[in-house]
């Protein structure tokens, strides 16, 4: 809390915490009700349409899709463990959790994008088109699970600048733990894209 | 965590690796859950809130426990997240409508 200003003057700080902080905040809770405007025109078109396609056969998308989620939940308890070491001030760990971070969003975005290029090909859906000839299907899909996958590949960049800051000695805890929070929103969004996207439309 | 939080105050402040394990393994454990219930054969609304609802509560252990909401001021919290429910309960407005644009198309 800085002490000296007045509270008239800038000085004071209800919330205890930094600027950067409360300024990632803000923009997490604004990228949220971007997603969650995404998400329920999503909701409403899946049930608002009679036949609406499952293609999601258990393999190969389920188990893909379950795995990603797995990678991107470890992911988060790697990021946790990188804040948690830079707290302690031990910053070769930290850059090795962050590593860890940026390989478990480097292999979602693998397995995503082999995804999306196994929907393409073999079962030809695409933005605009599908066998069931429900475009929307496409459009949300591909719409939603794109914009997470350029937050995913926004992040893994971000923690690459992070990780190498850290390693050669510059930037401060508070730095790493605002790069942990955009991490675990990205983490928290794809809780909502998973069950919604993937498993509304797996196929029995 | 509660029993570290009388011994170490500063750990208490921030979590514990344990119960960062801990929140990882109930995380795990509700997406298994979740994908076990995809296969359930229910009609699509009630499979909806029960997965929205397990969603609900994993995304209420990230920003509590990951997050750090949990050790924030309680303001931080009252700032950021009344008007975020808010916003997003407005939304569900428009949901019943879905349901009768279904029927309009089916008949």
């Amino acid at each position: 809390m800085s002490g000296g200003e007045s509270v008239w003057n800038g000085g004071g700080s209800p919330y205890l915490v930094n600027s950067k902080k409360f300024g990632m905040w803000l923009f997490i809770i604004s990228d949220a009700l971007t997603f969650s405007a995404l998400l329920m025109a999503y909701t409403y078109l899946r049930l608002s349409t009679p036949n609406w396609p499952m293609p999601f056969h258990f393999s190969p998308s389920i188990i893909f899709s379950s795995i990603m989620t797995f990678s991107l939940l470890s992911s988060s308890l790697t990021m946790v463990m990188a804040v948690h070491a830079m707290h302690h001030n031990n910053r070769k760990s930290t850059v090795g959790w962050l590593l860890a971070t940026i390989a478990c969003g480097s292999l979602f975005v693998i397995l995503h994008a082999t995804e999306w290029m196994n929907l393409i090909h073999h079962e030809h859906i695409t933005p605009s088109g599908n066998p069931w000839n429900e475009p929307l299907f496409g459009a949300t899909f591909f719409g939603i699970t794109g914009l997470h996958m350029t937050h995913v590949i926004i992040g893994v960049i971000y923690l690459s600048i992070i990780t190498i800051a850290v390693s050669r000695g510059k930037f401060k805890y508070e730095d790493v733990e605002v790069a942990g929070l955009y991490w675990h929103f990205v983490d928290l969004v794809w809780m909502f894209v998973f069950p919604l996207v993937y498993l509304m439309s797996a196929k029995v | 965590m509660s029993s570290h939080a009388t011994t170490h105050t500063e750990e208490a402040e921030h979590g514990t690796i344990k119960s960062f394990a801990v929140i990882w393994i109930i995380l795990l454990v509700f997406t298994a859950i979740e994908v076990l219930l995809a296969y359930e054969q229910i009609t699509p609304i009630i499979m909806l809130t029960a997965l929205i609802g397990l969603s609900v509560v994993k995304a209420a252990l990230i920003i509590a426990y990951f997050m750090h909401m949990k050790f924030e001021k309680f303001s931080l919290f009252l700032t950021l997240f009344p008007m975020l429910i808010f916003c997003i309960c407005m939304m569900f407005v428009m949901m019943p409508d879905s349901m009768r644009a279904m029927l309009m198309r089916t008949q």
